[in-house]
């Protein structure tokens, strides 16, 4: 998914008044960050009975469906929400060390396989929105990065991102995020080695390598810690900002599912044992937009009712990496080739995932 | 006289940009050239890889974000 604006980065340019000396302010930051995160933890771990208490005390429900269901709703609520906070937080402190301006310069002219490699990891941690996917595919492509490892940057950054890593952990544990961002990861660079070594350049829209090359802009004075800091809090405004109300659109049709959804319902449609399952969820997957917020808990009721994790890790992955504004917005610099190849690799690499887990687990 | 650049496609987030340069412009009473660039090959040729984008006087301050009031009116009367 995208995160429009999680980059506020003028200070990679302007240069910032005043020379304070460089960590007073972390040393203030932090000794007002302590006791916050004290709190943070503390509240976090009273949610459970919290949102029991609420249920049967304050609504004085009867355990049930009903119940059940507001039971789910009332801790997963405020626990996806306090775990966005943090890591949004944590993450938009890392990424103000990255600019998509200084992954260019370390991606150009890099080899392919390791270009690969480098270019899928950076796309977790550099600032990328989908929206600005065409000036980015063309700043890349014309100041000497392969096409191949273009498209593992833009493969990895909206499919391995915090707000999915958050969910993921939060909701089935860090075993299922890790192994996502493992395999996230790996179809970024298969998928972008794969289009590298197919030579497709003469798909992409013939004047993308005949203008002129992207110009470079010089990556800027260091930034203060203060402002790494606040650049942390803008992205927690920005992005808990918009995806809360996904999270609990997500968080409710889950309840709903968790409540009354009969188990082992879905083991009948999206079980191991139903061969199809993997293809169709990647097929009603591509056309689906919506963001990890909103997916994950749909996703986490789907297994709670039987559907095997395969099945449903390669349903999330095909809605949140292959989304189809991105691949409209892209054929302005691709030809449909390209872009048939694009969506085949990776949709066949989230086929394979999917495979995988559900003969693995 | 100041030159003011706004690189954006053309989306929602690039209007309300040039919507704020106008704004701090006016609250400043700052006289400047204000130019909207949407062609893709200028943006990529400007070195922007993120948009929306404001540059002044050839000097890129922002990309990626809106660009907040304050920020705006501090880039346009600090002369």
């Amino acid at each position: 998914m995208g995160q429009p604006g999680s980059a506020p980065q003028s200070a990679a340019w302007a240069p910032t008044a005043g020379r304070r000396p460089r960590f007073a302010g972390v040393w203030r930051s932090l000794l007002a960050g302590a006791p916050l995160l004290l709190v943070w933890w503390l509240v976090y771990r009273r949610l459970a009975p919290f949102a029991a208490w609420v249920t049967y005390q304050v609504l004085s429900l009867k355990p049930g469906r009903l119940a059940g269901a507001a039971e789910f709703f009332l801790f997963e609520t405020p626990k996806v929400l306090l775990l966005l906070v943090l890591v949004v937080f944590g993450v938009g402190v890392i990424r103000s060390f990255f600019t998509p301006e200084k992954t260019r310069q370390i991606l150009a002219g890099k080899r392919e396989s390791v270009g690969n490699l480098l270019a899928a990891g950076l796309g977790v941690v550099t600032p990328f929105c989908s929206c600005s996917a065409v000036p980015l595919f063309l700043g890349f492509v014309t100041s000497g990065v392969p096409l191949g490892v273009t498209f593992s940057f833009l493969i990895s950054a909206p499919m391995v991102n915090e707000v999915a890593l958050v969910l993921l952990f939060g909701l089935f544990g860090w075993k299922v995020a890790a192994l996502y961002a493992g395999t996230g990861l790996m179809i970024a660079i298969v998928a972008g080695w794969t289009i590298g070594r197919l030579h497709m350049e003469g798909h992409v829209e013939p004047w993308v390598y005949s203008g002129p090359v992207a110009g470079q802009t010089q990556p800027g004075v260091r930034m203060e810690w203060a402002e790494r800091l606040r650049y942390g809090r803008d992205a927690v405004r920005e992005i808990v900002g918009k995806v809360w109300p996904f999270v609990l659109a997500g968080i409710a049709v889950g309840a709903g599912i968790h409540g009354y959804v009969p188990e082992g319902f879905m083991a009948s449609i999206m079980g191991k044992g139903v061969w199809w399952s993997v293809p169709l969820a990647v097929l009603i997957g591509i056309p689906m937009y919506s963001n990890a917020a909103g997916i994950i808990p749909v996703v986490q009721a789907l297994l709670a009712k039987g559907a095997a994790l395969g099945t449903v890790l390669a349903f999330m992955m095909s809605v949140i990496g292959l989304s189809l504004p991105e691949t409209i917005i892209l054929r302005k610099v691709l030809k449909p080739v390209l872009i048939a190849t694009f969506i085949g690799v990776v949709g066949l690499g989230i086929l394979i995932v999917g495979y995988l887990f559900n003969v693995l687990l | 006289m100041m030159k003011i650049k706004v690189y954006g496609p053309g989306c929602a987030r690039c209007k309300q940009t040039e919507e704020i340069v106008w704004r701090a412009l006016s609250e400043t009473g700052t006289q400047a050239e204000v130019e909207k660039v949407s062609d893709i090959q200028a943006l990529a040729a400007a070195g922007i890889l993120m948009t929306p984008a404001v540059a002044v006087n050839e000097v890129i301050k922002v990309a990626g974000r809106i660009p907040k009031l304050d920020e705006v009116r501090a880039w346009v009367s600090a002369r």
